[in-house]
């Protein structure tokens, strides 16, 4: 691929969803990109990118960037900030929330596993929770994995990745070769595409917010800028999770990680407090 | 280190699983159907059994029930591994006693998913 293109393609994706790709990446824009080209009808890669430098259709450019994030997702995915949420997250909410009200953010929800997991854990402590109005929202700026988290339809091999077998009884039916989430889970989480370069303002705020494994994918200052506004949308005790590959330190002194509590971020506000409060 | 026991009436599927299981440590022993999976607990309970279910001589069903049925039986970790893979066979699996479910084809990753949550890895 000519420098020229690699970046073109490098400065579409960037602008689009933060995504950096560095020159040891060629072969994925080649590999990933090359089956768009030949659906299109095209011969070659060149072609594409030609097209994309005549014309800059919408379209064509957000397939590309589709075509260029990684979705993959598991259930319960690395364990313990599922782990957290249950056993010290939600109880703390619960008994600071005088109101019952819960607002939940999946950042990046990709294809539902994520906020599905945080789902079934809610629907596990239904009884302790009866009388709590809790509200999942998963968004993601790829529209194709959010109708595929919206149908709830996974392969045999997504449900044995993270799903314990007595919770795939529960919560799943057959259908054909694919198992699909109940209806009950589904309609606890809301999906809406969102761009994680946009403005938050209009999503309100959240106690909880799960960013995860998608911030690694990004530049540094897109990081940082990510991680203040996400600040924004939480209150004072509010908790930020992020993925295992990633952290605040470095990027913002707005978040402080919780020694002992793995992937789990609290506001600088809240720590100085329980510093404070010993 | 814990101890598998891999039973499996398929010679390629009982190596690849112990290629698996050494490298995520375990010490492995072989069966090739039921009934060798019985002598072989009876010689010495594994930590986890991991159990084909359509073998000849004695099915994993069978062995998991007799195995469960056993004096200490109830203490080895049983994790089916077979082909078969609707709801009325994995729901007769989980109430005669099995701890986990993979429905095959399997591969390092859900092997490895699968045992940590059973507390394993
Ligand atoms: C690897 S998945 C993470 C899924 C889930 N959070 C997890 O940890 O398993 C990353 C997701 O981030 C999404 N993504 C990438 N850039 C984004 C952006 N700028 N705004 C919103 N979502 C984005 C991708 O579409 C992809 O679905």
């Amino acid at each position: 691929m000519r420098k020229e293109d690699f970046e073109l393609l490098s400065k579409i994706l960037k602008e689009r969803s933060g995504l950096v790709l560095s020159e040891d990446k060629v072969y994925l824009l080649e590999s990933r990109l090359t089956p768009i080209a030949r659906k299109k009808g095209m011969e070659t890669l060149d072609d594409l990118i030609n097209e994309i430098r005549l014309r800059r259709k919408e379209d064509l450019l957000r397939e590309v960037t589709d075509a260029m994030t990684t979705n993959e997702s598991f259930f319960f995915r690395d364990n313990t900030p599922f782990d957290l949420f249950k056993e010290d997250v939600l109880p703390a909410l619960m008994k600071n929330r005088a109101n019952k009200r819960l607002r939940i953010w999946c950042a990046a929800a990709s294809t539902g596993q994520e906020p599905y997991s945080l789902g079934i854990i809610l629907k596990e402590m239904e009884t302790q929770l009866s009388g709590w109005k809790i509200e999942i929202i998963g968004t993601d700026l790829s529209q194709d994995v959010l109708d595929k988290a919206k149908a709830g339809i996974y392969s045999q091999f997504e449900v044995q990745r993270g799903l314990p077998i007595k919770l795939l009884m529960k919560y799943f039916t057959q259908a054909g070769e694919m198992w699909q989430i109940s209806e009950d889970i589904r309609n606890m989480v809301t999906y809406k595409p969102y761009n994680l370069l946009d403005s938050f303002g209009m999503l309100g705020k959240f106690d909880v917010i799960f960013c995860r494994n998608v911030l690694i994918y990004f530049h540094q200052d897109t990081k940082a800028d990510v991680l203040n506004r996400l600040r924004e949308q939480m209150p004072e005790d509010g908790t930020l999770f992020l993925g295992a590959a990633e952290t605040v330190l470095g990027l913002t002194d707005k978040f402080k990680p919780v020694s002992g509590k793995r992937g789990l971020y609290k506001t600088s506000e809240y720590m100085t407090q329980a510093l404070k409060a010993g | 280190m814990k101890s598998c026991l891999v039973v499996d009436d398929s010679k390629v599927i009982r190596k690849v699983a112990r290629r698996i299981l050494e490298e995520l440590d375990f010490d492995i022993r072989e069966a090739v159907d039921g009934q060798d999976a019985l002598n072989a607990c009876h010689d010495m309970l594994p930590d986890v059994v991991l159990l084909d279910w359509n073998m000849p001589v004695m099915n994993g069903l069978d062995f998991l029930k007799a195995l469960r049925a056993s004096d200490g039986g109830d203490k080895p970790v049983v994790v089916f591994c077979t082909t078969e893979n609707d709801m009325s066979h994995i729901s007769a699996a989980i109430s005669a006693g099995a701890d986990e479910y993979i429905m095959k084809p399997f591969d390092r990753e859900i092997i490895e998913s699968k045992f940590s949550q059973v507390g394993l890895i």
